[in-house]
């Protein structure tokens, strides 16, 4: 099999490491099966305050990724492709998006039980009608970059 | 042992290693943990007409989070059917209660069977939940800048007041919804 050489030294390094990411993706994908945070039942615990599983999870993904994060930003530490790691910051402007962004998001969150991360696990266990729901994502998403201009940021 | 692989993780093994996948990916290649952005992605690659938010070249940007997204299909394929539980998942006595109280009565699998099947979409309330629930995640994810990863993990794992607020309006709407919203679309 022959492939078009990559252009540039940027996009060969970008290639390279795609099967990292596969990788990442892979693992990321068993830990929410495994994890249970596919489980639309898990979410509906957590929502109802019926239960602190998620909770729990939330907290303690925090608790190893915040130092982390800082271990890796403070001793400027480069990633494999050899560029300065940094987390890039979310501008807060006038903070409405996060609001009612973010409302509308959790609105649908719960009653479907699901959010992006699981949707694309969940297509993978199996459970086919997903594929609607991806579809429906992509719709709304969509429409959200047709309305960004009009909508208040 | 293959009984132990079947088995689901309890909170301290799984929470532990989201931020361990999120720490990986800022290693590999600097990039922030997300899933959300691979429908804007999609969107670039697929439809873009002549939208601004999708006129970017979603190949240099974007297909590394594509990649990672496809890794996740293939890791429910193995997590949830190859290593699947077989058990109901062990939610608390209390929700189990809470949810057949709201006439939830099969709680196999990883989504309600009663909700999620093809079947629902030639309904009224299925269409509503499935598509329409599928809309809005993908709009108040693109609107809002990020999901439960890329804020509810990334963006506080990093101390940014802006995922702290989209944290908290979807934890507050997700709450609400699933006492009020919920209710209407199991009933009947």
């Amino acid at each position: 099999m022959t492939t078009a050489a990559p252009s540039t030294p940027a996009a060969a390094a970008r290639e390279r490491l795609l099967p990292a990411y596969l990788a990442a993706g892979v693992l990321f994908g068993i830990v929410l099966t495994k994890g249970e945070l596919t489980s639309w039942f898990r979410i509906q615990e957590a929502l109802r305050f019926d239960g602190l599983y998620l909770y729990e999870v939330f907290a303690s993904a925090l608790v190893v990724a915040m130092p982390l994060f800082r271990l890796l930003e403070r001793r400027r530490v480069r990633s494999l492709t050899g560029e300065l790691i940094a987390v890039p910051p979310k501008a807060l402007g006038r903070g409405r998006r996060y609001v009612f962004g973010g409302a509308i998001f959790g609105l649908a969150w719960g009653v479907a039980g699901a959010c992006p991360g699981p949707l694309f696990a969940l297509l993978g266990a199996g459970v086919g009608v997903i594929a609607v729901m991806i579809l429906g994502a992509m719709a709304g998403t969509w429409v959200y970059g047709y309305l960004r201009p009009t909508l208040p940021h | 042992m293959l009984e132990l692989l079947h088995r689901p993780w309890p909170w301290y093994v799984t929470g532990p290693l989201l931020g361990l996948v999120a720490a990986a990916l800022l290693v590999i290649g600097n990039k922030p943990f997300g899933v959300s952005s691979n429908f804007r992605h999609l969107c670039a690659a697929v439809f873009p007409r002549n939208v601004a938010f999708f006129k970017y070249d979603w190949t240099q940007s974007g297909l590394w989070n594509l990649v990672f997204a496809g890794g996740i299909v293939v890791g429910g394929f193995i997590g949830g059917v190859l290593l699947a539980n077989p058990e109901p998942v062990a939610i608390t006595a209390r929700a189990h209660a809470d949810l057949a109280g709201l006439g939830l009565h099969d709680f196999t699998g990883l989504v309600p069977h009663q909700l999620f099947h093809w079947g629902a979409l030639l309904t009224l309330k299925g269409v509503l939940l499935i598509l329409g629930g599928g809309f809005l995640i993908g709009f108040g994810t693109a609107y809002a800048g990020g999901c439960t990863s890329g804020h509810g993990i990334t963006g506080l794992a990093d101390l940014q007041l802006p995922s702290l607020i989209a944290t908290v309006a979807f934890f507050a709407a997700g709450a609400l919804a699933s006492h009020f919203l919920l209710p209407l679309l199991i009933s009947g």
